[in-house]
């Protein structure tokens, strides 16, 4: 006779009551698979998160990033309400309160004002919203396409897998940065293509080699092959079985495209190569341009702000990526679960 | 191996090949053409402004046009430059490269070296302060806004303390008088520096052939003596002043690199480090007795050597694109910032000549890593 195990009730949840209930339910309903796919994810997350915490930097990373996105938040909130968008758009704005600009913080400007006698904390701030932006963007294009490379390269190996890894050699061997400063020359980039052609490098590129190696060591686990076995497409097994699978990996090298993406935005911006309305790169260039770099600590709130933004964020992606590489390579643990 | 590296250059080849069709067609595909960008004056007349395409060859179909410029970029010809004219791009780059070569190669390697380092102590001693320390400023320094950065080191270093010189090659008051070019005085100094780099190397093989354990007494001695002489033949020499001219000005540049740039291969080192320690051979050399520092260097250190040589592609690449910016903010008249102005001037031959050299570029690195690879891990034998 076959006994209930306690692991199997708490995973598919008590069994339907009925004529004659079987003891384990063979063929769960499809609401109670979701359901014991959302309890096995959030076991999973709990664990991941319990190893999370344990880094200490990360979590100050993670709170970094939480009071960046804060900030985005708040401009909006602040234009609506207490800031008037004659004195205080970051593009189009002039601080008529004050006689000569770029002016110190004062109370009305807590971060004073630019060359153009614009407000650098509405400037930041309406910054930081378009870095989420493209960021996010960026990575998820990214991981889309790396984790969609990855798991079919590895699946079909032979030509496909070939054609898709000397195309990430080819990518890897062209320095980013590089090829951005062609392409921003030959093309008028906004926001959206850059984080298109950031994605797209990044994910034809060592994103999905990456990947492709992992997808490699699932594609050989035996719940393939019992997929297999019951009569699995390849479109299936591919995306039900081993994209999943892959997803941890893939929130891993998210975190690393975000970093990567701000940061080209900020150097194709300070270069004045991208077409955009306000960056924390375009506040660096209007300074530069302006000569007031070299004033060193005198003008800080021309730079500090925006580059320490720009440090920040990024490497709290980073370190955040880092702290994730932990929960998802046991191997790095400091204790052996 | 002879085998396995035809097949590298075949693959280094084709990858160049593309290199060299993206380029083309990207500058293709942007609005507008070379006569036009000539020919945009509204005086001149029809007929003009046929010839001009006629000479640049744009009234062939597309597919022509493409196979002449890669015959052309193959046999060496990269046109000539708009900006620079009537100077051929390639004369150009070729004045250009070995600047560039010294500043990421100088860099590259300092920072491998420091970032392995640290790397292996912060992971030898997991928890302790200088892990925090190193990761947190590490970090902050690989991922801080470069061109800020690098304004910063000229701040301090040039404005403030007055230590070095604010940017560019050379000092033209000092260089006023002399009878040599800069390019003269600096190729005898990549000679030199190739000499001693090759020197030292030899000389730490060959000790090391003699099967002793750690490096053999007369290593240091031997080079630190190569390393004196140096200087004080240079200093005999009637180019020795020009050429400290042009070393002040190096020094900037390649500390800034170095520092944004050490932390990818010490973060790398340290997970590296934290999987070979767990080991089994690492627990059997501290069984044998053998001291913590032999254990770390020679155990745990050098087999997690392997997958930070096989990362050093993504920074060398990462070091190429530093080197851009850095050259952009330094002044320094390198690959990098004859792309940021042949981009910014439109130098439509410049930019696809230097794209294609960057390109070139790194390719060499990775076929460098990968024999580095082969000789570092003798499992590994290419067939």
């Amino acid at each position: 006779m076959i006994t209930p195990q306690p692991d199997q009730h708490a995973i598919f949840g008590e069994p339907p009551a009925g004529p004659e209930p079987p003891l384990v339910d063979l063929h769960p309903g499809r609401s109670q698979m979701a359901m014991a796919r959302a309890r096995l994810a959030l076991r999973s997350f709990r664990g991941g998160w319990a190893i999370f915490v344990e880094s200490r930097i990360g979590v100050l990373s993670l709170a970094t990033i939480v009071l960046f996105a804060l900030m985005a938040i708040s401009h909006p909130i602040l234009m609506a309400t207490v800031w008037d968008a004659e004195v205080y758009d970051p593009v189009t704005g002039y601080a008529f309160d004050r006689l000569e600009h770029p002016s110190p913080p004062n109370w009305r400007h807590p971060l004073g004002t630019d060359p153009l006698g614009r407000d650098v904390l509405s400037q930041l701030l309406s910054s930081t919203r378009s870095e989420f932006i493209l960021g996010i963007t960026a990575a998820l294009v990214t991981v889309g396409i790396a984790t969609t490379v990855g798991a079919v390269a590895a699946y079909y190996g032979g030509l496909v897998d070939s054609l898709f890894m000397r195309l990430a050699d080819l990518i890897i061997a062209l320095p980013g940065i590089s090829l951005l400063i062609v392409l921003s020359a030959l093309f008028k980039l906004n926001l959206f293509y850059l984080a298109l052609i950031i994605g797209v490098l990044g994910g034809f590129g060592g994103t999905a080699i990456i990947l492709k190696s992992q997808a490699l060591s699932i594609r050989v686990k035996p719940y393939i092959e019992a997929a297999r076995v019951a009569g699995g497409g390849h479109f299936h097994i591919i995306f039900v079985h081993i994209i999943p699978n892959l997803l941890p990996l893939s929130l891993l090298y998210m975190m690393f495209t975000v970093t990567g993406a701000i940061f080209a935005e900020a150097v194709l911006s300070f270069l004045g190569l991208l077409d955009l309305r306000m960056s924390w790169g375009i506040m660096i260039h209007t300074a530069n341009t302006g000569g007031y770099l070299l004033g060193g600590t005198r003008y800080w709130w021309l730079i500090v702000p925006a580059g320490a933004s720009i440090t920040f964020l990024c490497s709290a992606f980073y370190l955040v990526g880092r702290a994730l590489d932990e929960v998802v390579n046991p191997r790095l643990r400091r204790h052996t679960a | 191996m002879t085998g396995y590296l035809a097949k590298r250059a075949g693959q280094m080849v084709l990858t160049l090949f593309l290199i060299v069709t993206l380029t083309f067609f990207l500058v293709q595909a942007q609005p507008g053409d070379y006569a036009t960008f000539y020919a945009l004056n509204p005086d001149l007349p029809a007929d003009v402004r046929a010839q001009i395409k006629e000479s640049f060859g744009l009234d062939k179909p597309l597919w022509q046009q493409y196979l002449v410029h890669m015959k052309n970029t193959f046999t060496g010809n990269f046109g000539v430059s708009f900006g620079h004219f009537p100077r051929p791009v390639l004369e150009v780059l070729a004045e250009r490269l070995p600047r560039t070569a010294v500043l990421f190669l100088t860099a590259t390697a300092v920072s491998f070296y420091i970032g392995f380092f640290l790397g292996k102590a912060i992971a030898w001693r997991r928890g302790g302060v200088l892990e925090y320390a190193a990761t947190i400023s590490g970090a902050t320094l690989f991922t801080a806004f470069t061109p800020a950065f690098g304004l910063m080191m000229i701040w301090i270093f040039a404005f403030k303390l007055g230590w070095l010189p604010v940017g560019k090659f050379l000092d033209p008051l000092i260089w006023r008088g002399a009878e040599v070019s800069a390019n003269h005085v600096f190729s005898y100094m990549l000679v030199t520096g190739a000499a001693f780099v090759a020197f030292a190397f030899l000389v730490l093989l060959f000790f090391r052939r003699s099967g002793r354990i750690g490096p053999a007494p007369l290593v240091g001695p031997v080079i630190g003596a190569a390393a004196l002489a140096i200087p004080v033949a240079w200093a005999f020499s009637d180019i020795g002043f020009l050429a400290l001219d042009i070393l002040r000005h190096m020094i900037l540049p390649i500390v800034t690199l170095t520092l944004i740039s050490f932390a990818g291969t010490m973060l790398l080192t340290r997970n590296s480090m934290l999987e070979t320690m767990r080991e089994d051979y690492v627990m059997a050399a501290r069984a044998k007795g053998l001291p913590e520092k032999v254990v770390r260097d020679r155990h745990a250190a050098r087999n997690a050597l392997l997958p930070v040589v096989t990362s050093l592609v993504y920074s060398l690449i990462f070091a190429i694109d530093g080197s851009v910016i850095i050259e952009g903010v330094f002044s320094w008249p390198g690959m990098g910032m004859t792309l940021l102005d042949a981009v910014r001037s439109e130098d439509l031959p410049l930019v696809m000549g230097s794209m294609v050299f960057i390109g070139l570029f790194s390719l060499l690195a990775h076929v460098i890593v990968d024999v580095l690879y082969v000789y570092l891990d003798p499992r590994i034998r290419y067939q």
